[in-house]
């Protein structure tokens, strides 16, 4: 007997529901299967791999909240030549997934713990679904902290749900800006200057972090200064992901495969790798 | 009467410092406060003071000509605001504008310039503590200038 597990490697379709402009350059798709059923459950910080027709396939993750069984939901980012085009379909068009593909946030070790997430641009995408589960499950933890930089104040991802965080009784959330103009009433530099003044205790923490390479190698580095273990600090690595199961070796990563041993890795694990030009 | 040498000695800039420094430095100590939308200092300025931010935002800007204010960066709580009483020309390079309501602890530079060069083991001390903070600004801004959010990051497929 067979188990009925999809083939990995065949794209499920899927219809657009709907496409949001979340900031210049950055959309939002909302997916469901094409034959009616329930997407696939999915653990935060995994990614699926999307596949415009005729186009091409590109790994997105999902920043959409695990519990609801609909719809599929990613943002990100329209500047390569699958995301313009992804970009471009409309309601009712349809797209092929295959995943969801990779490791996890391990939100499970912050049970009884503070739990920082530190997010930098479009990288808060990834860690949206974290957001979910943890204000789902707040009475698990202990302070939820979230750390977001933003290039301007426009570029500021999710905005409003970042407003509803604020409000949130449970939640800690700030967020600065790269650069902004005296409109801007927020705080103004690298997302790296919250660590200092972050509410968190530094030895009962783990924190999540997320965006640019070069962001989340010097917020380690701040997180370590401030006492949080490089065991207790994980990142999420980008790669070019092509079969998404560990057989391409396009997204070799040291002696990780980013799709299948990643994207989220301890960074103690990972740490030499990052400041190295190639590998 | 309480003094703000508790408050001072607490703060990150000041730990460690000999206790006989520490009084010396609350002698050139007082309480302020500033209104939103205030200025603390202007660029151009002579800079005789600094400020150890207890509450609020300050945004050091600069103006530019069709761009109107930039804001280069905000000091807040647990932060200090303000080098450039240490190191000629003594002259504000920002301005430094109210964003929120802001309480601080005002120290008179001058005070503190002419206390360390009388005695230079005090004045080392003043020079590695805003040195420290020097080496901190150098490198956000050196992250900030990286534009590591730009379009040649995360999600470019």
């Amino acid at each position: 007997m067979t188990a009925n597990i999809p083939d990995p490697m065949l794209p499920q379709v899927y219809r657009v529901q709907r496409v949001r402009r979340e900031i210049p350059d950055t959309f939002t798709m909302e997916l469901e299967p094409a034959d009616g059923s329930d997407i696939p459950p999915f653990a935060t910080g995994q990614f699926n791999m999307l596949y415009v027709f005729g186009v091409g396939e590109i790994p997105i993750s999902i920043s959409g909240d695990p519990a609801k069984r609909k719809p599929l939901v990613h943002t990100t980012r329209a500047i390569g030549t699958v995301s313009k085009a992804m970009r471009e379909l409309k309601s009712g068009d349809v797209i092929g997934v295959r995943g969801p593909f990779g490791s996890q946030w391990p939100i499970e070790r912050a049970l009884g713990k503070d739990v920082l997430i530190v997010a930098g641009g479009i990288g808060l995408a990834p860690l949206r679904s974290t957001m979910y589960q943890v204000i789902a499950e707040r009475e698990k933890y202990n302070k939820v902290v979230l750390l977001y930089g933003a290039r301007t104040p426009e570029d500021i991802l999710y905005r409003r749900e970042q407003e509803r965080w604020r409000a949130h009784f449970g939640l800690e959330v700030y967020v600065t800006v790269d650069r902004a103009t005296g409109a801007w009433h927020g705080s103004v530099g690298v997302v790296t200057k919250l660590v200092p003044r972050a509410p968190f205790d530094p030895f009962n923490t783990v924190a999540l972090v997320c965006g640019p390479e070069i962001m989340m190698r010097f917020t380690a580095a701040e997180l370590e200064k401030r006492g949080i273990a490089a065991e207790h600090i994980f990142v999420s690595m980008e790669r070019n992901m092509k079969c998404a199961v560990g057989f391409c070796g396009h997204c070799q990563y040291g002696p990780n495969f980013v799709c299948r041993d990643g994207p989220v890795f301890q960074y103690s694990h990972v740490q030499s790798l990052l400041t190295k030009g190639e590998i | 009467m309480e003094t703000l040498e508790p408050i001072l000695a607490a703060h990150p800039f000041f730990e460690g410092l000999e206790p006989k420094y520490m009084q010396l430095i609350t002698g050139c100590a007082s309480n302020v406060r500033f209104e939103a939308g205030t200025y603390i200092f202007r660029e151009g300025e002579a800079a005789s003071r600094f400020y150890i931010i207890r509450q609020g935002k300050v945004a050091l800007e600069t103006f530019a000509a069709q761009r109107g204010s930039i804001t280069i960066e905000t000091i807040e709580a647990g932060e200090v605001l303000g080098w450039s009483w240490l190191f000629p020309p003594y002259r504000w390079h920002f301005d430094a504008r109210v964003v929120e309501l802001t309480r601080a602890i005002s120290l008179d530079g001058v005070c503190l310039r002419t206390k360390g060069e009388a005695d230079h083991d005090l004045g080392y001390e003043l020079v590695k503590r805003v040195a420290q903070i020097l080496m901190q600004r150098l490198q956000a801004t050196r992250l900030q200038l990286l534009d590591v959010y730009g379009v040649h990051t995360r999600g470019g497929l």
